[in-house]
């Protein structure tokens, strides 16, 4: 599928209908996930302060699930030099910074009732940190280069760089100090959360990464566009 | 032959290390007005300290490691050259370790003792800076390597280098810590060398890509 879409013609016309129907598909199962959230039980311990968890938790899951993906376009760019990669690559970037300040945000929301704090240096808290700082330094590398070509190839390598350093910098903050509590979805012995609450997360994480796929298509369809408008103004210029 | 070249070029353009050490005495200078002279937070504060400013004098002179080369057009001749590329930016990289990482590994501990810090510390904080100023020269230099032929590079190598810094920083520190405590200190130094020599045998390997990209 993945090689069918390289030709940017066949993309432009399969994201014509996949990026609204993702977005679709997004507002629909938010809307399923918020509704089975505000009907859900307040919590016995953290009473209503459990609703920031629907918003927080998906997000924290997309800011890597999106480094993830800039870092597979990234390496299909690098390889293969495939311009759409390349597009594909600069346009999840600020997806991502935004995901990973939105689960900054809300976890410092939600840590304030919780943990009597809005900042701990914990270390869940400095790797997502880190993450935002690479996502910055990524768009600032892109925004430095004025060749589009040849901050693409920049941008890819940081990428990688990134994607190799990212499991350091998370198991080396988790040895130097950790007060997050640990995973409770994906462990040995299954989820250790309740259906009522199992449900609307993972629903909203299904939102979510619909809402990602249906604005990266979005954002990658706008980046071939720009592209081709900037080669017809060089043509008409000639 | 090429560390040779590299090693003249730093010692004699650029002041060599002493201006990475003035840097770093200067940084060093500003904590105490920054927090306060009282002896026990300083002491407190004195080996992470060190090892702050330490990260960030290694930073200093690292804007100019390639774009010299790259503008006089050497960083051509070099990837023309018989050498491949990656055992060039290896040379660049040892060379400015030898010629920032190791002096200012060397006046680490004189800072930490002047903040405060236990002298018994000292051994361990030369030696976390030593093997961190590996890590420091080339990550530094993936930095320095990829914002060539860029607008504002300066800026733009902390911005997307420091974030690389934190494993370094967290294992240096780390030991140094767990040495003054009589902890289990081996752990940080380990995990520190680990770090130190992934960055000397993957770095070259990037730094070269980004050198290929910005000449082509």
């Amino acid at each position: 599928m993945i090689a069918a879409l390289a030709n940017p013609r066949a993309f432009i016309r399969f994201s014509q209908w996949a990026a609204p129907l993702l977005g679709a598909v997004a507002a629909v199962l938010g809307a399923i996930g918020l509704w089975l959230d505000f009907t859900a039980p307040p919590d016995y311990q953290q009473g209503y302060t459990i609703h920031v968890m629907f918003i927080h938790v998906p997000a924290a899951w997309m800011s890597t699930f999106v480094y993830a993906c800039l870092g597979g376009a990234s390496f299909i760019g690098l390889v293969f030099r495939h311009a759409l990669a390349d597009a594909a690559a600069r346009a999840a970037a600020p997806l991502g910074a935004a995901f990973t300040l939105l689960a900054l945000v809300t976890g410092s929301l939600w840590g304030r009732p919780m943990w009597g704090t809005w900042w701990v240096w914990d270390a869940r808290l400095t790797s997502v940190l880190v993450l935002f700082l690479l996502y910055l330094g990524y768009m600032a590398l892109d925004a430095a280069i004025d060749d589009e070509a040849k901050a693409a190839r920049a941008c890819s390598i940081l990428a990688l760089v990134g994607l190799i350093n990212l499991p350091i910098v998370h198991y080396s903050v988790v040895w130097w100090n950790t007060l997050h509590q640990g995973p409770s979805v994906f462990r040995a012995g299954g989820p250790a959360m309740p259906p009522i609450y199992l449900a609307p997360l993972l629903t909203m994480v299904l939102a979510y990464t619909a809402a990602f796929g249906a604005l990266w298509l979005v954002r990658i369809r706008s980046e071939v566009w720009r592209r081709r408008a900037g080669a017809l103004a060089l043509r008409a210029a000639d | 032959m090429l560390l040779g070249r590299e090693l003249a070029l730093s010692w004699g353009r650029g002041g060599g290390p002493l201006l990475a050490l003035a840097f770093y005495a200067a940084t060093a200078t500003l904590l105490p007005l920054a927090t306060g002279p009282e002896p026990a937070r300083l002491a407190a504060l004195a080996p992470g300290s060190a090892w702050l400013a330490l990260a960030l004098a290694s930073l200093l002179s690292l804007e100019r490691l390639f774009e010299r080369d790259f503008e006089d057009g050497a960083l051509d001749l070099l990837a023309l050259g018989p050498a491949p590329l990656e055992l060039a930016a290896l040379a660049k990289c040892l060379a400015h370790w030898i010629t920032a990482g190791a002096p200012l590994a060397l006046a680490a501990p004189i800072v930490a003792i002047a903040l405060g810090a236990s002298p018994t510390l000292a051994p361990m904080i030369a030696l976390t800076a030593l093997i961190g100023g590996i890590s420091f020269s080339f990550c530094g230099g993936v930095g320095a390597a990829l914002s060539l032929g860029s607008r504002r590079g300066g800026v733009l190598i902390a911005v997307i280098v420091l974030p690389l810094f934190a494993p370094p920083v967290i294992f240096g520190a780390g030991a140094i810590d767990a040495y003054g405590a009589g902890l289990d200190w081996k752990t940080g130094l380990m995990l520190l060398s680990a770090f130190s020599l992934a960055c000397l045998g993957l770095g070259p390997f990037a730094m070269a890509a980004a050198c290929r990209n910005a000449l082509s």
